[in-house]
């Protein structure tokens, strides 16, 4: 008995891969319209209806499923647009970046040819440190006494003036900032010709004034302070004449004596990136004043 | 098993609804980057539930029916599957395994019979088409789904081709324990 069913079993097994290698051989060597593949497309033809419908049938199953699949891949496009998205603001904000220290450098070179300051050798350097403190406004930036710089050189940027040098190293130098409270410069009103100091408001780097006016009266709001250079040559200026300093933006006080006139620098002292220095301001002034 | 007309109709109509199930839906529906592959799991849940002669013989038909519908090479399908089929089937015959996690291995184990079988012969019966490495990671990734399918599909199987069969090994074993013939109160 159990003999006849192994046998049974076996001739079963045995007569189906038969049939499997007969069909498989029969397949290879038969042309494209030959008897099984007629039988393969006409079983086609009929399950096909029936494939369709179960195909609509199970649109929704099949949708839902779908709807996993899209949820997984959705997020998995999220993290990576999310990654792009980062690496495109960082290339963004670098290049607003280099487009603003494009711009700056161009302001810088520009001012520097139009205004004549070549003759005085100017050396551009980057801002890379500022002072936190309100009372000793400086900024560091990276030349020093080995590209030409010293102390109390000018320092100017694309709008005028910035400051000077106020010490300074091999490779570096720190540089005094109109607003500094020990800050001074001799200057005059470019309009009226009126001559005197420029000197810094402590606790407001917006704000300087411009003291020690012979004749204040003279004087208008809007009008250009410049540099005003060596007037005496025992007291020689270490700022060449005509560099721009800023516009008197309101008086104070009526009378002569207590007239008191504000300064709003051209340069914007918080927010400097390149500068220059004037490593040779006693060369002969040929400036323009704008 | 009991074998009648309505027990093949019944093997017939899930070799029937699985396939067109395969074809219209579960291809079309990609987890971890593959489909899932019905076909050996249905082949393995009817060897294990019927033996090795009805493993073969659905799989055999089911493969042979997925071939026709693909417009396949006929016979490819059906010699894996009723490899797969008939493996199952033996497995019950020779060991009556009881263990609840029997389905989803076996389960596994044809899936990667079936796939790495058509992909042998695929190979033998030569392939003009370069093969990428990545049907390695495909392969074990549809063996991964399949494990995943492979107990729902054997209780769907059993549910269908409950009237037909003798106990289930488990509820056999534990009626020989309670009624004396396994007990051992009934060697004292």
């Amino acid at each position: 008995m159990y003999d006849r069913q192994v046998r049974r079993r076996r001739a079963i097994l045995l007569a189906l891969v038969v049939c499997c290698l007969v069909l498989l051989t029969a397949y290879f060597g038969e042309s494209s319209g030959g008897p099984l593949k007629s039988v393969q497309t006409g079983t086609m033809e009929v399950v096909a209806p029936v494939q369709e419908g179960a195909n609509r049938a199970l649109k929704p199953v099949r949708d839902l499923f779908g709807w996993f699949g899209d949820t997984f891949d959705a997020k998995d496009e999220r993290d990576k647009l999310e990654a792009e998205r980062d690496r495109l603001r960082a290339e963004v904000a670098r290049l607003q970046v280099a487009a603003n220290e494009n711009a700056e450098l161009r302001d810088i070179v520009d001012y520097a040819r139009s205004s004549g300051l070549d003759a005085y050798e100017p050396r551009t350097a980057r801002v890379y440190s500022r002072s936190p403190s309100s009372w000793y406004q400086t900024i560091e930036i990276n030349k020093g006494s080995s590209d030409g710089l010293a102390v109390n050189q000018p320092v100017i940027n694309g709008k005028g003036l910035v400051g000077k040098v106020k010490a300074v190293s091999d490779g570096n130098a720190v540089v005094m900032l109109l607003s500094d409270s020990e800050f001074g410069v001799s200057a005059l009103a470019a309009a009226s010709g009126q001559p005197g100091s420029i000197l810094p408001v402590a606790g407001s780097p917006g704000d300087l004034l411009f003291d020690l006016v012979p004749e204040a009266k003279e004087v208008r709001t809007g009008d250009t302070i410049v540099t005003a250079g060596t007037i005496s040559a025992r007291l020689p200026s270490p700022f060449p004449q005509g560099i721009p300093i800023g516009r008197v933006k309101r008086i104070e006080g009526e009378g002569e004596l207590d007239r008191t006139i504000h300064v709003a620098p051209f340069a914007d002292l918080r927010d400097l990136d390149f500068v220059q220095v004037l490593t040779e301001p006693t060369a002969d002034l040929r400036a323009a004043t704008p | 098993m009991t074998w009648n007309a309505a027990s093949v109709a019944r093997l017939f109509a899930i070799a029937l609804v699985g396939g067109i199930l395969q074809l219209t839906t579960i291809s079309q529906v990609a987890i971890f980057g593959v489909p899932a592959d019905l076909s050996p799991l249905l082949v393995a849940a009817v060897g294990l539930l019927c033996g090795s002669i009805a493993g073969a013989s659905f799989g055999f038909g089911l493969g042979l029916f997925m071939d026709t519908l693909l417009a396949q090479t006929l016979g490819l399908n059906s010699l894996v599957l009723l490899t797969a089929g008939y493996a199952a089937g033996r497995l019950r015959e020779l060991r009556d395994p009881a263990h609840a996690l029997v389905p989803v291995a076996v389960g596994a184990a044809a899936t990667g019979v079936a796939v790495i079988g058509f992909s042998v012969l695929q190979f033998l019966l030569g392939v003009d088409a370069p093969v990428s490495l990545l049907l390695v990671r495909q392969t074990l990734m549809t063996i991964v789904l399949n494990t995943l399918l492979a107990m729902p599909v054997y209780l769907a199987c059993r549910r269908v081709l409950a009237p037909y069969l003798p106990d289930d090994p488990r509820r056999r074993r534990r009626r020989a324990y309670t009624t004396g013939g396994l007990s051992p109160l009934s060697r004292a």
